[in-house]
C-alpha cells in the first residue's frame, strides 16, 4: 500500500466513522432494550468505536 | 485515614513525584537520551485531552443524558484517523518554519500578521479561562468532599469555602510553580519541554488506572457485574430513560458535539502544544492514531456504569452527579480507593493546567506582548537581553492565566456543571477552524478574511455562551437571559433572532460558524492578498517539500554583525556565534561573510521565529535590514520560480526513474534479440545444411544417370528410387520446417475438441503397422476401457503419436524389436507411454533430442533416419495443449517417450483456439 493509498483509506475511514456514530444509523440503535444484559445503544457505540480504532491500526501499520 | 493532613500529604507527595519525573525527563533530554521519543509516550501525552471533565464531569453528564457524554471522545477518534492527512501537514509546516503555537501558525499563514496573532491569543486566553476554572473547581470540590468524610457534602455546601481555605487556589499556585519551572526553564528555538511531556504521560497513566479502579469497584463490587447493574438500572424509573439518547439529547446536538470535539482535539492550545510543538518525530503519529483513541475508549467504558450506579445508590439524597466517582467509594468506606480517585482527578486537572498554561504563555509572549513591545518599544528594549524578557513575560502570563481561571471559578463557575463549562471553551477554540483549515487548504484565504471571521465568531461566542454563564451565576441580571438585553426578545442570547428549539451549544455553534465562515470567505474574496501573504499562503497550502526553510520573499541587505547582534539577545553570545558559523559552513565558507544575503537573513529570521514567534521575528529583522520592498509581481516571480524549480525537480526525478526502467527493459530486450538472432542464424545454417544433403544426393545420382546412358535398367531404377526418396525427404523436411515455424510463431490453427485418446491411438497404430512389419518389430497396445476424453486437437495428437511410433520403429532393437503403447489415467490428465527396446539414449543426450535437427543414434555412421524436427514439433504441440512431453531412458534398456493431456471433464472448456494463438504470440515477443 503506498502513501497516498493509505491516506485516502484513512480519510474514507473517518468519513465512515462519522456516519456510524451519527443520525440516521445511530437512531436504529437508540432503543430502550438490552442486549446480553447491557443497553443496546451503549453496546453499539462501544463496538463501532472499537472497530474504527482497529481499522485505523490495521491501515496505519507500516508495511513490512 | 482521610484526615486533611493525610490528603494534603499524599497530594503533595504526588506533585513532588511529578516534579521529579519532569526533572528526570529534562535531564535525559539534555544528555541526548530522550525519554519521550516513542509513539506510545506521544499517545499518552495526547491523552491530556482527558481532564477533570472526563474524570468527574462525564459521569455527571451521563447521569442526566445517558451516553450523551460520548461524542466528546468519538470526535477525537475520527480526527485521529485524519491525523495522517491534516495533523502531519501542520507538524511539517510548523517544524519547517519554527512555529511554536497556534497563534503563531495562524499569524505566519496570513503574512506574519501581528494583528491576527494577537487576536488568536486573546480568543484563546478568554476561551480557555472557563476550562481552567473547571479544573480548579473539580479539585477544590473533591478536596472539600474528601475532607468531610464520612459525610458526603451536598453541592450547596461546596460553595461556601473561604478563599484562603480553598484548595483550588493552592492547586493553582503549585501548578504555576510547576509550569514556570518546567515550562519556562530556558528559551529554546523549538519550544519543546521533554520533562513536562514525560510528567504528562505519567499523569495519563495515573488517571486511567484510578478511573478503571473505581469502574471495577462499582461494577463488580457494588453490583454483580454489568448484567446486574444494568438490570437494576432498567427497573428504576429514574434511570431507565437514560438507556436511550432521545428525548434528552437530540441527534443534531449529538452531531454538533462530535464536530466540536473533532475541532477541539486539534485546536485547544494544550492539544496543539502536545500534538504539534512537542512532537519529536512525525512517525509517532502512526501509533498515536489508534493508541490515543484506544485510551479514550478505555477511560470511558465505566462512565455509564458509574453514573447508573451513582443514581441508583444516591437516589433521594442530594449528591452532585459530578462527584459520583469520588462519592461512591466514600459511601462504601473504601478510603484508600477514594484517596486514589482524588489523586487520579488531581492528575487529570494538573495535566491540563500545566500544558494549557505553557501553550497560552508562549502565545501571549510571542504573539501579543513581544510584538507590541517591539513595535513601540523604547530604544532600550531594542538592545538588552530579550531572552530574559520573553521568559519573564511568560512567567507572568502563567500566573495571570491561572489567577484568571481561579477568579472565573469563584465568580461564575460554581453554578454550572463541569461539562457545560468545558463546552464553552470548546466552542471558543472552534472559532479558529475556518482560518486554520482554510489556511491549510485554500490559498485565496487572506488576513482580512481571517481577522473578520475570527472577530465575528468570537463576538457571537461571547454573546451566546460566555455572557450567559455570567448571567446564570448572577453577575449579570437574569433578565438578560430570559427577556433579552433591554427587553429585546429577538436578542435573547440562547434564542438569537428567534432561533429556538436548540440546546445552547448547538445554537451558539450554528450562529458562530455561520458568521465566522461567512465573514472569512467574503472578506478574503473582497481584496487581493498582499505580497507576503501571497507567499506564505503558497508555502502553507502547497506543502513544504523541497523548499528548505521557505523562500525569502523580499530583497534586502544587512551586515552579519547586526544579525549576530540580534541573535545574541536570545541565544547569548556563544549561541549566536555558533548559529552564524553553522550557517556559514552550510554554504561552504570558513567564516561568515561581512554582508548577509537574503537567504542568510531568512535563516536568521526563522531562528528568531522559534524564540519569539513569526510576527515578532519579522519586526526585529526589519529593524536591522535595509529592505527593498517587493511588488506583488516580483513576489509572484520568486514563487513561480520556486514552484517551477520544485516541479522541474519532481518531473526530473520521475523521468530519470522512468528512464532507468526503460533502460533496463531495453537491455533485456536487446539481449533477447541477440539470442534470437543467434538462434535464427543457427537455424538457417542447420536448415541449409539439412537441405543440401538430399539435394547433393539427388544431384549426384541425376548426374550419374545423365552421364551414363548405358546403365542397366535395374541400376537406373535403383538410382531413380533414391532420387524419389530424397525428394520426398526434402518435401517432408520443408513441410516440417514450415509447420514448426507456424507453431512457434503462434500462427498455427488449432481445433481443440473432446478427443477420445483410444481412438487416436488406434488410428495411429493402424497407420504405422506397415512400418513395424517392415522392420520385423512387434507392437503391443494397452488401452483401458472407458477412458475419459481429453481436450486436444485430434490431428495434432495423431501427428505426435505418428512421430513417436515411427521413432520407436526406427530405434527399437534391430532383430527382436518390441514396442509397447500404454495409456493410463493420472489425476486430471491421461498419460500415454510409447516404449521401445532399442539401445537407449545416454543421459547427456536426453535434453538434446528435443532440440531442432538433433537426432538420436550415431550420426556419423549412418545416414540420418529422420528430419530431426519431429520431437521439437511434438513437444511444441503437447505444450500448447497444456500437457508435457518427456523421455525416460538409460543406455541398453530401451527408451520411453511419455506425454500427458488434460482431461476435458475435469477442467473448464479450453479457451477459443485463436486466443491460444494470441497468447503464445505475445509470449514470444
Amino acid at each position: 500500500m503506498n502513501e497516498s493509498d493509505r491516506r485516502a483509506r484513512l480519510v474514507a475511514l473517518a468519513a465512515l466513522g462519522f456516519l456510524l456514530v451519527n443520525y440516521p444509523l445511530l437512531a436504529l440503535f437508540d432503543v430502550a432494550d438490552r442486549v446480553l444484559g447491557v443497553p443496546v445503544l451503549w453496546a453499539y457505540l462501544l463496538l463501532a468505536w472499537a472497530s474504527i480504532i482497529a481499522l485505523v491500526a490495521l491501515i496505519s501499520r507500516r508495511p513490512g | 485515614m482521610l484526615q486533611t493532613w493525610v490528603v494534603v500529604t499524599v497530594a503533595g507527595a504526588y506533585l513532588a513525584l511529578l516534579f521529579a519525573i519532569a526533572y528526570y525527563g529534562d535531564r535525559r533530554a539534555d544528555s541526548g537520551r530522550s525519554l519521550i521519543s516513542n509513539g506510545s509516550i506521544y499517545a499518552l501525552s495526547l491523552a491530556v485531552y482527558a481532564t477533570s471533565w472526563t474524570f468527574y464531569g462525564s459521569v455527571g453528564r451521563a447521569a442526566t443524558t445517558g451516553v450523551g457524554f460520548l461524542p466528546i471522545y468519538l470526535g477525537p477518534t475520527l480526527m485521529a484517523a485524519l491525523g495522517w492527512y491534516g495533523l502531519r501537514k501542520i507538524i511539517r509546516i510548523s517544524r519547517r518554519n519554527r512555529i511554536t503555537s497556534l497563534a503563531d501558525f495562524v499569524s505566519a499563514r496570513y503574512g506574519k500578521s501581528t494583528l491576527l496573532g494577537g487576536l488568536v491569543t486573546v480568543v484563546a486566553v478568554v476561551g480557555i479561562v472557563p476550562y481552567i476554572a473547571l479544573q480548579l473547581k473539580a479539585v477544590s470540590n473533591t478536596f472539600t468532599i474528601l475532607r468531610r468524610y464520612p459525610e458526603i457534602a451536598a453541592p450547596a455546601e461546596l460553595d461556601q469555602v473561604p478563599v484562603l481555605h480553598d484548595t483550588g487556589l493552592y492547586v493553582a499556585l503549585v501548578m504555576a510553580a510547576f509550569t514556570i519551572v518546567f515550562g519556562t526553564r530556558h528559551l529554546d528555538a523549538t519550544e519543546r519541554h521533554e520533562g513536562m511531556v514525560a510528567a504528562i504521560a505519567f499523569e495519563s497513566v495515573v488517571k486511567l488506572v484510578a478511573f478503571l479502579a473505581v469502574g471495577f469497584f462499582v461494577t463488580f463490587g457494588l453490583f454483580d457485574g454489568f448484567g446486574d447493574l444494568f438490570a437494576q438500572a432498567a427497573a428504576d424509573p429514574d434511570v431507565a430513560p437514560l438507556f436511550t439518547l432521545t428525548p434528552e439529547v437530540g441527534y443534531g446536538s449529538w452531531m454538533w458535539l462530535t464536530v466540536l470535539s473533532m475541532l477541539a482535539v486539534v485546536l485547544l492550545p494544550r492539544q496543539w502544544q502536545i500534538a504539534v510543538v512537542e512532537n519529536v518525530d512525525e512517525r509517532h503519529l502512526i501509533r498515536a492514531m489508534w493508541l490515543f483513541p484506544l485510551y479514550l475508549l478505555a477511560i470511558n467504558i465505566f462512565v455509564l456504569p458509574i453514573a447508573f450506579g451513582g443514581v441508583l445508590r444516591f437516589s433521594g439524597s442530594e449528591v452532585d452527579a459530578d462527584t459520583f466517582v469520588l462519592a461512591l467509594p466514600m459511601t462504601e468506606q473504601q478510603q484508600a480507593l477514594a484517596l486514589f480517585v482524588f489523586i487520579g482527578g488531581l492528575s487529570a486537572a494538573t495535566g491540563m493546567i500545566i500544558v494549557e498554561t505553557i501553550a497560552l504563555s508562549t502565545m501571549v509572549s510571542n504573539s501579543l506582548v513581544m510584538p507590541l513591545l517591539l513595535r513601540r518599544g523604547s530604544p532600550r528594549l531594542r538592545r538588552g537581553d530579550l531572552g530574559r524578557l520573553v521568559l519573564g513575560v511568560r512567567r507572568v502570563t502563567i500566573v495571570a492565566v491561572l489567577l484568571l481561571g481561579y477568579g472565573y471559578f469563584r465568580g461564575a463557575g460554581e453554578g454550572p456543571a463541569l461539562v457545560s463549562l468545558g463546552l464553552v471553551s470548546f466552542a471558543a477554540v472552534a472559532q479558529f477552524a475556518p482560518a486554520l483549515i482554510g489556511g491549510l487548504f485554500w490559498k485565496r484565504g487572506t488576513r482580512d478574511g481571517a481577522v473578520a471571521g475570527l472577530l465575528a465568531g468570537f463576538a457571537i461566542w461571547t454573546y451566546t455562551l460566555l455572557l450567559p454563564t455570567l448571567a446564570e451565576s448572577g453577575r449579570l441580571p437574569r433578565g438578560f437571559l430570559t427577556d433579552g438585553p433591554f427587553g429585546i426578545a429577538l436578542l435573547r442570547p440562547h434564542e438569537l433572532f428567534g432561533l429556538a428549539g436548540l440546546d445552547e451549544i448547538s445554537h451558539a455553534m450554528l450562529w458562530s460558524m455561520l458568521v465566522n465562515l461567512g465573514a472569512y470567505v467574503m472578506a478574503s474574496l473582497a481584496r487581493q492578498p498582499g505580497p507576503v501573504e501571497h507567499g506564505q499562503a503558497a508555502l502553507f497550502v502547497d506543502g513544504t517539500e523541497g523548499l528548505g526553510e521557505g523562500v525569502p520573499l523580499w530583497r534586502g541587505s544587512a551586515t552579519i554583525a547586526d544579525l549576530e547582534g540580534l541573535l545574541q539577545r536570545f541565544l547569548g553570545p556563544s549561541g549566536a556565534r555558533q548559529a552564524v558559523l553553522a550557517q556559514a559552513r552550510e554554504r561552504g565558507l570558513d567564516r561568515p561573510p561581512a554582508q548577509a544575503d537574503a537567504d542568510f537573513i531568512h535563516h536568521v529570521e526563522t531562528l528568531l521565529a522559534g524564540a519569539v514567534g513569526a510576527a515578532s521575528a519579522r519586526v526585529m529583522i526589519a529593524s536591522v535590514v535595509k529592505e527593498e520592498p517587493l511588488g506583488l509581481g516580483e513576489v509572484l516571480e520568486i514563487l513561480d520560480e520556486a514552484s517551477a524549480v520544485r516541479a522541474y525537480s519532481r518531473e526530473l526525478e520521475r523521468k530519470s526513474q522512468e528512464l532507468e526502467t526503460a533502460t533496463g527493459e531495453l537491455r533485456a530486450a536487446n539481449e533477447r534479440l541477440q539470442e534470437l538472432d543467434r538462434l535464427k542464424d543457427d537455424f538457417v545454417t542447420t536448415v541449409t545444411h539439412e537441405l543440401r544433403t538430399p539435394l547433393t544426393s539427388i544431384r549426384s545420382f541425376s548426374e550419374i544417370l545423365l552421364d551414363n546412358a548405358d546403365l542397366g535398367t535395374d541400376e537406373r531404377a535403383r538410382y531413380l528410387r533414391i532420387i524419389v526418396e530424397e525428394t520426398e525427404r526434402l518435401t517432408r523436411l520443408i513441410n516440417q520446417v514450415l509447420d514448426l515455424s507456424k507453431l512457434e510463431s503462434g500462427r498455427a490453427e488449432w481445433h481443440v475438441t473432446e478427443v477420445d485418446i483410444a481412438d487416436v491411438v488406434g488410428d495411429s497404430v493402424a497407420e504405422t503397422v506397415a512400418l513395424f512389419r517392415e522392420r520385423g518389430a512387434r507392437l503391443a497396445v494397452h488401452v483401458p476401457q472407458d477412458l475419459p476424453p481429453v481436450a486436444a486437437d485430434r490431428d495434432r495428437i495423431v501427428q505426435v503419436m505418428l512421430n513417436l511410433l515411427s521413432n520407436a520403429a526406427k530405434f527399437c532393437h534391430p532383430q527382436h524389436g518390441r514396442v509397447e503403447v500404454a495409456v493410463r489415467r493420472q489425476d486430471s490428465v491421461l498419460r500415454v507411454d510409447v516404449r521401445d527396446n532399442g539401445s537407449g539414449i545416454a543421459p547427456e543426450d536426453q535434453q538434446a533430442i528435443f532440440e531442432k535437427f538433433r537426432q538420436g543414434g550415431d550420426v556419423l555412421t549412418s545416414r540420418p533416419r529422420g528430419t530431426g524436427l519431429g520431437l521439437p514439433i511434438s513437444q511444441e504441440i503437447v505444450d500448447h495443449l497444456g500437457g508435457r512431453l518427456w523421455v525416460e531412458s538409460s543406455p541398453g534398456e530401451g527408451t520411453t517417450f511419455s506425454f500427458t493431456l488434460r482431461r476435458s471433464d475435469t477442467l473448464r472448456p479450453p479457451a477459443a483456439p485463436v486466443d491460444h494463438g494470441a497468447a503464445r504470440d505475445t509470449e514470444h515477443r
